[in-house]
C-alpha cells in the first residue's frame, strides 16, 4: 500500500520550515521520524498535499546540558535519547520509558519530539514528560514560546502546537538522583501499553521526599496522578504505604475501553502498576 | 524392494540425519521468487475496491472518475466480468441438503461481508490503480448484518435473505447408529444417577492464519497456456477450479506456486482475487498482478476456527468415561469456502481422542454470517476437538479431585491394545501414550512443579503457578480417497511422484505436494538418496508447477511426507525395478543373481557390479539395452493411503499467573511427541516449535473480533496479536518412536501436532493456577482482563472482547482500517 | 518527482522518484532488490528491515526521499558489504540452526539480528528476544531464531574486531 500523492519539502532550517507551513497551512503535514505518520498515510487515513520533512534540520537534533535542565532536540531519535548519559543521569525516567518504546527499528528512526507531538495517549513519552514537568519549546511565526507539560497535551492526538508552529525542543528539569521506573503493561511486546505508569521518586533515607507520577493511556491525554504523589510525600517507602497511596491512581481518570480491556480493568491496573512503579523507583 | 534395509552396514543413512536445508542458501541471501517479485513486459496492476459494509445492497457503482484517472486501463465490476469471472467453489458439501450461497468473485447486487470486492481497477502501476480505486463511487444500501454465531443461528437476521435461513448444514455422527459404540444419551442419563456428568460450553475464537507473505497472483495470458503464478498451497486444485468454473480447458492453464511464504491452511483456497486476476488478464490480453496489503489479507483471506462447543461428558464414580456428547455451532462466514463446512467435521473423529469412550455422539450445525469466510487453519477441526476433550478431562479430574494425568491414564488406550478401533470408527494403528507421558513428565520435573504450586497456594502468593496437561492424538495424512468419498468430499487424497534419472548422474524428483516452508526439498532428497543410493546433493526436488508436476493434490493436513513421501518411495522403487533388467543385460548376468544396495547392482558372489547412475547413462544412450526394451528407467507412482496416521504426544506447560493483573507468564513448556520415524530431526523440531507458538497464541493472544456492525476490529497487526520473540519461550522437545504401520517409512505427520496439542495445555495451566480461587474456565484468548475478572468472580470464562481497537492510526477523524459504515454512500474503501 | 542519490549494497544509485514512494518500494521496484519484502502496512512485522546509515530501520516506514544521501544495506548486500565473503555469520547461523522455514521474514530477521549484535555482541536470551520484538515470524516459533543469534554471537566472540567493523 502506498500513500496518496503529495509534494515534498525538505527545509534545512526552522525558519524555512515555518515559512513552508505558513504557505501550505492545512494542506501540509510535518514529518519527523515518520514512524506514526507513515502507516497513517499508507492506509490513506490522511492525505496531506504537502509533506514537510524536518529530518534535514540539523539544529533540531541533539541533547545538551542547560544548567537546571537538559534539553532534547525534537528530532533526536529515541535510540540516541535512550542511551544518552545526560538523560540517564538527570532524567532517568525518560531512559526507562524509551528502553521499551516500540521496537529497535522504530527507536532508530522515531524521534523524541515527533512522538510527543503525535500525542497518542498510549505513547510512552507523554507520561514521563508530564511527571518530570517538561517544557515544550515551540517555534512559530511570531517567535518562540514555551508551554508547560500540563498545557501541552490537549486531547487525543491534539497538543498546544498550533497549525503554523513547530516543536523544536523539550526542556526537562533535572531530577538528578531521583529513582525512576516505567511500568508498562502489554499483552504482546510490540503493542502500545494498555496502561503504563511512569514514576520518579526522591528519597531521603527510607522516606519518600517527593514523588512524581504520570499515567499512560488512562485518558485522552497523559495524566498526572497527583493524589498518589501527595499521599506519598513524607511516607516510608513500604509496600503497605505505597499500596494505599497507589489506590488513588485512577482518581479522576477516564480511561478507554477497547480490545485489550475495559475502563474498569484499566482503573484497577493503574493502581497495581503505580504501586509497582513507585516501589521500584524508590528502590524498595 | 527393501533397498534401504539391504544397505551394507556402515553406509551412512540420510534418513534420520539433521541435514541443513537445501532451501536456505537462497532464502538467507534474498535470492527469492515470491509471486510479488515477478515483473513481466506490459504487466498491469490491479487494485480492489472493497465494501466497508458487512451487508449491503449495491444500488449503483460509478466508475467514471476512476476510469479517467492517470494510466488507468480499465475499471471493472461484477456485471462487466459476468460469467468470465467463474465462481468460488465449495468442494465439500457436508450434507446433500447443505445450503450453499453462490460465491461470485465480484458480486453484482449485494455484498455479504466487509472487505468483499465490488470492483477492480486496472492501471499501469500499483500506485495508480490504488489511487483510482479511491475514486470509485459505490452507492450502498446498508442491510442488517448477521454477526455472531448464537445470534445468527436464530435466523432473526439473515446473512443471505434469499436463502431463508442461516443454517447451512447439520452433520451428525452417532456411535449407536454407526455400530461403533453405545447410546450416548443412555450413558449420560445413567451417569446423572450414579456417576459424574461434566457439562461445559467452550468458545473457539475466530483466528486468522496470518501467513507472513501476503497473497499475490500474477496471470500471463500471452502464451498458448494461460500461466498463473500464485502464493498458494494448492496449485493443482486451483487449476482444476479455474478450469471447472470458467470454461477454459484445464490443458490451457498452467499454475505455478513459486516461493510461497507460509500458508497454515490460509492459502488452501480458490480465492476471488485469483479468479478476478484470471478474468482480467484474459479480457485485456496482458499480464496482470495483484498483491494484497496486510489489511486486505486480514479482512478477506479466510479465517479459521470460530465455534461454540457444548460438551457433555459422562463417567462413573471412579472416573472411567462412559460417554461424550458434542454439540457444535460453527461459523462459516459469508460463504462456504472450499473446505468450509468440512473443517468442523474433521474434528468429528477426534473428540474421543486417545480415550476409550463406549458411547459418543457428534453434532455440528454450520451457520452463515456476514463475516469473512472461514476454512482450514493449522489443524483444521482437530485443534477444536483436542481442546474440547483435553479441557473436559481436566474438568473431570477436578471433579474427582485427582491429578489430571491420572484420570487420563485410567481412560487411555494402552499400548498393548493397538491396533484399536475407536468409538468414532477409526483404526489407530500404533501408539504408546504411556511412554510419551513418562518421558514428558521426566523432562518437565512434574513433581517438583506440583510441590511449588502447593507452596505458592499455601503462602497465598500473588503469583500462582498452574500446570497444564494435553495428551493429544490427531488423524493426519489427508487422506484415503474412499474415506473422503464417503464424506462427500469432492476429490481424492492420493499423491503423485516421479523420479527422473538424468544421464549425467543426478536425479530429478517431482512431487505433487507443494511446499511453502516445510523443507520438502531437503527431506525428500534424504528419502530418495537412501532409496536409490545416490548422494543427497545429487537429488533435485521439483514441485509447485502444474507443467512440471502434472499430477498432485498439494500440501495441507500433514500429508506431504506420509502420502507424498510414500509415493516417492514407490516411484524410486520402480526405478530400481526398471533398471534391474538393464543392469543384468550390461553385466551379462541373470536378474535373479542381482542384488541392489547402496546405489549398485551386484552379481551375487562376485565383485561384478554396476551403479544405478551408470545404468541411467546406458538408458540415455540406449546403445546396448535388452532387445525391445523401452529406453528409460524413469518411473512414477501414485499413492492412495489406506488409512490416516495417528501421531500423538504429551505436552506439559507451566504458567505463572499474576493474580493482581491477570498477566500470564509462561514458565516452562515441554513436549514428547510420537511421530513415528523421523526423516530430518531438525525440520521436525522446527515444525513442532512453530506449531506450538501458533497453538499457544490461540490460548493467549489472537482473536479476530468484529463489532456489532460487522467491521473487523482486529484488522491490522496492531490489534490482531501475533506474538513476537519477546512473548515466547524456548521449548524442550523430545520424541518417542512408535513407527506407523501404514506406510513403508513408518512416518507420521508432524506439521500440525504442536498447534493441536498446545492450546489446551496452556488453558489447562491457566485454569489450574487459579482453580483454587473458584475459577473453572477462562475463555480464549485468556487475556489478562479475562483472567483477572475470572478471579474477581465476574463470571465464568470472563467477558466477551470489547469491539473496539486502540486508535493509534487515527487520521483526521477516520479510524480503523477502512471507512466507517453509517453513510448511505461512500467512496471505494481501500485497505 | 524528486531526485535521490543513495548507496545501496555498495553501489551508487540515482533516480527520480515520487515523494510518496516508500524506501522498500524503491528497493524492490526500481532497483530490483526483491530480497527485501513487504509483510504489513503498520510497520509491525519487520520483514522489510534494512540498514540505513548503519542502523536497522523498517524500509516500509521510510520514504525513499528521506533516505536521500544515505547508505543502505539489504539482505542481498549483507555478505558482500561484510567482508566480501560468501555469507555473513548471522546468515550462516540461520542456516546452521534452522532459523527459517518459509523464509519470508528471514531477510528482516537477519538484518535486525545483525544490528542487534552490533549494539550488543553478547546478548542474553532475553536481550535477543527483546531485540527482535519488531519482527514477526509465523513459522519457527522463534526458538531456532534465538538459537541462531546465540550461535552467531558465539562465532563472533572469537573475532570481535571483524564484527565491530561492519555496518
Amino acid at each position: 500500500m502506498i500513500p496518496a500523492p503529495f509534494d515534498y519539502l525538505a527545509p534545512t532550517t526552522v525558519e524555512e520550515a515555518l515559512a513552508a507551513l505558513a504557505e501550505h497551512g492545512d494542506d501540509a503535514k510535518l514529518i519527523a521520524g515518520g514512524q506514526s505518520l507513515l502507516p497513517v498515510l499508507r492506509m490513506r487515513l490522511n492525505a496531506p498535499e504537502v509533506v514537510i520533512d524536518l529530518g534535514r534540520i540539523e539544529s533540531l537534533r541533539g541533547i545538551r546540558d542547560d544548567g537546571d535542565a537538559i534539553v532534547i532536540g525534537a528530532m533526536t531519535p529515541h535510540s540516541v535519547v535512550g542511551t544518552d548519559p545526560l538523560v540517564a543521569e538527570h532524567a532517568a525516567l525518560i531512559t526507562r520509558a524509551v528502553e521499551h518504546l516500540a521496537d529497535a527499528q522504530v527507536r532508530h528512526r522515531g524521534t523524541f519530539g515527533g512522538a510527543l507531538a503525535h500525542a497518542d495517549p498510549a505513547g510512552d513519552l507523554g507520561a514521563p514528560a508530564l511527571a518530570l514537568g517538561a517544557e515544550f519549546v515551540i517555534a512559530g511565526p511570531g517567535g518562540t514560546r514555551t508551554v508547560p507539560a500540563e498545557e501541552f497535551f490537549v486531547d487525543l492526538f491534539e497538543t498546544a502546537i498550533g497549525e503554523d508552529e513547530i516543536l523544536t525542543e523539550v526542556r526537562i528539569p533535572k531530577h538528578t538522583g531521583w529513582g525512576a521506573h516505567y511500568e508498562k503493561f502489554v499483552r504482546v511486546a510490540h503493542q502500545w501499553p494498555i496502561v503504563a505508569v511512569a514514576a520518579t521518586v526522591r528519597t531521603d533515607g527510607d522516606t519518600i521526599a517527593e514523588a512524581r507520577i504520570g499515567l499512560t493511556n488512562m485518558d485522552s491525554t497523559p495524566l498526572r496522578a497527583k493524589a498518589v504523589e501527595e499521599a506519598l510525600v513524607g511516607q516510608a517507602a513500604t509496600a503497605d504505604v505505597v499500596r494505599s497511596a497507589a489506590a488513588l491512581a485512577a482518581d479522576g481518570a477516564n480511561p478507554p475501553s477497547d480490545l485489550n480491556g475495559d475502563a474498569d480493568y484499566r482503573r484497577h491496573l493503574s493502581t497495581v502498576l503505580t504501586r509497582r512503579a513507585v516501589l521500584a523507583a524508590a528502590g524498595a | 524392494m527393501t533397498a534401504v534395509q539391504d544397505a551394507p552396514e556402515g553406509a551412512e543413512k540420510e534418513i534420520g540425519r539433521a541435514r541443513r536445508r537445501k532451501e536456505d542458501g537462497r532464502l538467507i541471501t534474498g535470492r527469492t521468487r515470491w509471486t510479488d517479485n515477478l515483473n513481466l513486459p506490459g504487466m498491469l496492476h490491479l487494485a480492489m475496491v472493497r465494501s466497508p459494509f458487512a451487508h449491503a445492497r449495491i444500488n449503483s457503482i460509478d466508475t467514471t472518475e476512476a476510469a479517467e484517472a492517470p494510466n488507468v486501463v480499465a475499471v471493472l465490476t461484477g456485471a462487466d466480468l459476468a460469467d468470465s469471472q467463474g465462481v468460488c467453489i465449495n468442494a465439500w458439501p457436508i450434507t446433500p441438503e447443505q445450503v450453499t450461497p453462490t460465491h461470485l468473485p465480484i458480486p453484482t447486487d449485494r455484498v455479504a461481508f466487509a472487505g468483499e470486492i465490488v470492483a477492480v481497477v486496472v492501471a499501469r502501476s500499483a500506485a495508480e490503480a490504488r489511487d483510482a480505486a479511491e475514486l470509485v463511487d459505490v452507492d450502498y444500501e446498508d442491510l442488517p448484518a448477521a454477526i455472531g454465531l448464537k445470534a445468527a443461528v436464530t435466523d432473526e437476521v439473515l446473512a443471505h435473505p434469499d436463502l431463508g435461513t442461516n443454517k447451512s448444514a447439520f452433520w451428525r455422527f452417532d456411535s449407536a447408529e454407526a455400530g461403533t459404540g453405545g447410546d450416548v444419551d443412555e450413558a449420560i442419563a445413567k451417569a446423572r444417577e450414579d456417576g459424574i456428568v461434566v457439562e461445559r460450553e467452550f468458545r473457539q475464537q475466530r483466528l486468522i492464519p496470518a501467513f507472513m507473505e501476503p497473497r499475490s497472483v500474477v496471470v500471463d495470458p500471452t502464451g498458448e497456456q494461460i500461466t498463473v503464478w500464485s502464493a498458494t498451497q494448492i496449485p493443482h486444485i486451483l487449476r482444476f477450479a479455474l478450469a471447472a468454473t470458467t470454461g477454459v480447458p484445464e490443458s490451457k492453464i498452467r499454475v505455478i506456486a513459486p516461493d510461497v511464504g507460509g500458508g497454515f491452511g490460509g492459502k488452501l483456497q480458490q480465492t476471488p482475487e485469483e479468479m478476478i486476476a484470471f478474468a482480467v488478464a484474459r479480457r485485456l490480453g496482458k499480464p496482470v498482478k495483484y498483491t494484497e496489503t496486510r489489511s486486505e489479507s486480514l479482512m478477506s483471506a479466510h479465517h479459521g476456527r470460530d465455534q461454540w462447543q457444548t460438551l457433555t461428558l459422562a463417567a462413573d464414580k471412579e472416573g472411567n468415561v462412559t460417554g461424550l456428547k458434542v454439540e457444535l455451532l460453527a461459523d462459516l462466514g459469508a460463504y462456504v469456502a472450499i473446505v468450509g463446512g468440512g473443517v468442523p467435521v474433521l474434528g468429528a473423529f477426534m473428540f474421543n481422542a486417545i480415550y476409550k469412550f463406549p458411547a459418543y455422539q457428534f453434532n455440528c450445525q454450520t451457520v452463515l454470517t456476514n463475516t469473512t469466510w472461514t476454512d482450514a487453519y493449522r489443524g483444521a477441526g482437530r485443534p477444536e476437538a483436542t481442546f474440547g476433550i483435553e479441557r473436559m478431562m481436566d474438568e473431570l479430574a477436578a471433579e474427582l479431585g485427582v491429578d489430571p494425568l491420572e484420570v487420563r491414564e485410567r481412560n487411555w488406550i494402552k499400548h498393548e491394545e493397538f491396533p484399536f478401533t475407536t468409538v468414532a470408527g477409526l483404526e489407530y494403528d500404533s501408539g504408546n501414550y504411556e511412554a510419551a507421558t513418562a518421558r514428558a513428565m521426566e523432562m518437565f520435573g512434574y513433581d517438583e512443579l506440583r510441590a511449588e504450586q502447593k507452596r505458592r497456594r499455601e503462602e497465598n502468593d500473588p503469583v500462582q503457578l498452574g500446570i497444564g496437561v494435553s495428551t493429544f492424538t490427531e488423524m493426519c495424512g489427508l487422506a484415503p480417497s474412499r474415506v473422503l468419498g464417503s464424506l462427500d468430499y469432492g476429490a481424492g487424497g492420493w499423491e503423485h511422484a516421479s523420479v527422473r534419472m538424468l544421464a549425467t548422474g543426478t536425479v530429478e524428483v517431482v512431487t505433487g505436494a507443494s511446499a511453502h516452508g516445510q523443507g520438502h526439498e531437503t527431506a525428500f532428497s534424504q528419502i530418495v538418496a537412501d532409496r536409490l543410493g545416490v548422494p543427497f546433493e545429487s537429488v533435485e526436488v521439483l514441485h509447485g508447477d502444474t507443467q512440471v508436476a502434472h499430477r498432485g493434490l498439494d500440501t495441507y493436513g500433514s500429508r506431504s511426507l506420509v502420502v507424498g513421501g510414500e509415493a516417492l518411495v514407490r516411484a524410486a522403487d520402480k526405478v530400481i525395478e526398471r533398471a534391474k533388467p538393464f543392469a543384468a543385460h550390461l553385466l551379462e548376468a541373470s536378474e535373479d543373481d542381482l542384488t541392489f544396495s547402496d546405489g549398485r547392482f551386484q552379481v551375487a558372489g562376485t565383485d561384478q557390479g554396476i551403479g544405478l547412475t551408470e545404468v541411467a547413462a546406458a538408458a540415455f544412450t540406449a546403445h546396448n539395452l535388452p532387445d525391445g526394451a523401452e529406453p528409460s528407467i524413469d518411473a512414477e507412482a501414485t499413492y492412495d493411503p489406506v488409512n490416516f496416521n495417528y501421531p500423538h504426544g504429551t505436552h506439559l506447560c507451566a504458567v505463572e499467573v499474576d493474580t493482581e493483573t491477570g498477566a500470564i507468564k509462561m514458565r516452562k513448556y515441554v513436549c514428547c511427541d510420537d511421530i513415528g520415524n523421523v526423516i530430518n530431526p531438525l525440520i521436525v523440531a522446527g515444525q513442532v516449535h512453530g506449531g506450538l507458538v501458533q497453538g499457544i497464541a490461540q490460548a493467549l493472544w489472537e482473536e479476530a473480533v468484529y463489532d456489532e456492525s460487522g467491521t473487523l476490529v482486529s484488522g491490522s497487526f496492531v490489534d490482531y496479536l501475533v506474538p513476537t520473540a519477546a512473548d515466547t519461550v524456548s521449548f524442550e522437545v523430545d520424541h518417542t518412536t512408535t513407527p506407523a504401520l501404514t506406510n513403508s517409512l513408518g512416518t507420521k505427520g508432524v506439521g500440525e501436532a504442536g498447534t493441536i496439542a498446545s492450546t489446551p495445555a496452556v488453558v489447562n495451566a491457566v485454569v489450574d493456577a487459579v482453580r483454587h480461587l473458584g475459577v473453572n474456565d477462562i475463555q480464549m484468548p485468556c487475556t489478562p482482563e479475562r483472567v483477572w475478572k475470572a478471579i474477581q468472580g465476574a463470571g465464568d470464562g470472563g467477558p466477551d472482547t470489547q469491539g473496539a481497537a486502540m486508535p493509534h492510526f487515527e487520521g483526521d477523524g477516520v479510524a480503523g482500517n477502512q471507512e466507517q459504515p453509517g453513510t448511505a454512500s461512500t467512496e471505494g474503501a481501500g485497505a | 518527482m524528486t531526485r535521490i542519490n543513495l548507496t545501496v549494497d555498495g553501489a551508487k544509485v540515482a533516480d527520480d522518484v515520487e515523494p510518496r514512494m516508500l524506501l522498500v518500494q524503491y528497493l524492490r521496484e526500481r532497483l530490483g532488490k526483491t530480497g527485501t519484502v513487504i509483510g504489513c502496512d503498520t510497520s509491525n512485522c519487520g520483514a522489510c528491515t534494512v540498514h540505513l546509515d548503519g542502523t536497522s530501520v523498517k524500509s516500509c516506514n521510510v520514504l525513499a526521499v528521506q533516505a536521500d544521501g544515505g547508505v543502505v544495506v539489504t539482505i542481498e548486500g549483507l555478505a558482500a558489504t561484510y567482508d566480501g565473503g560468501e555469507l555473513h555469520p548471522v546468515q550462516e547461523a540461520f542456516r546452521e540452526c534452522h532459523g527459517l522455514q518459509c523464509g519470508f521474514c528471514t531477510p528482516g530477521m537477519i538484518m535486525q539480528s545483525t544490528a542487534l549484535l552490533e549494539e550488543n555482541p553478547n546478548p542474553t536470551e532475553e536481550e535477543i528476544r527483546l531485540g527482535l520484538e519488531g519482527n514477526l515470524c509465523r513459522c519457527t516459533g522463534y526458538h531456532n531464531i534465538v538459537k541462531a543469534v546465540q550461535h552467531a554471537a558465539g562465532q563472533r566472540s572469537g573475532s570481535e574486531q571483524d564484527a565491530g567493523a561492519q555496518a
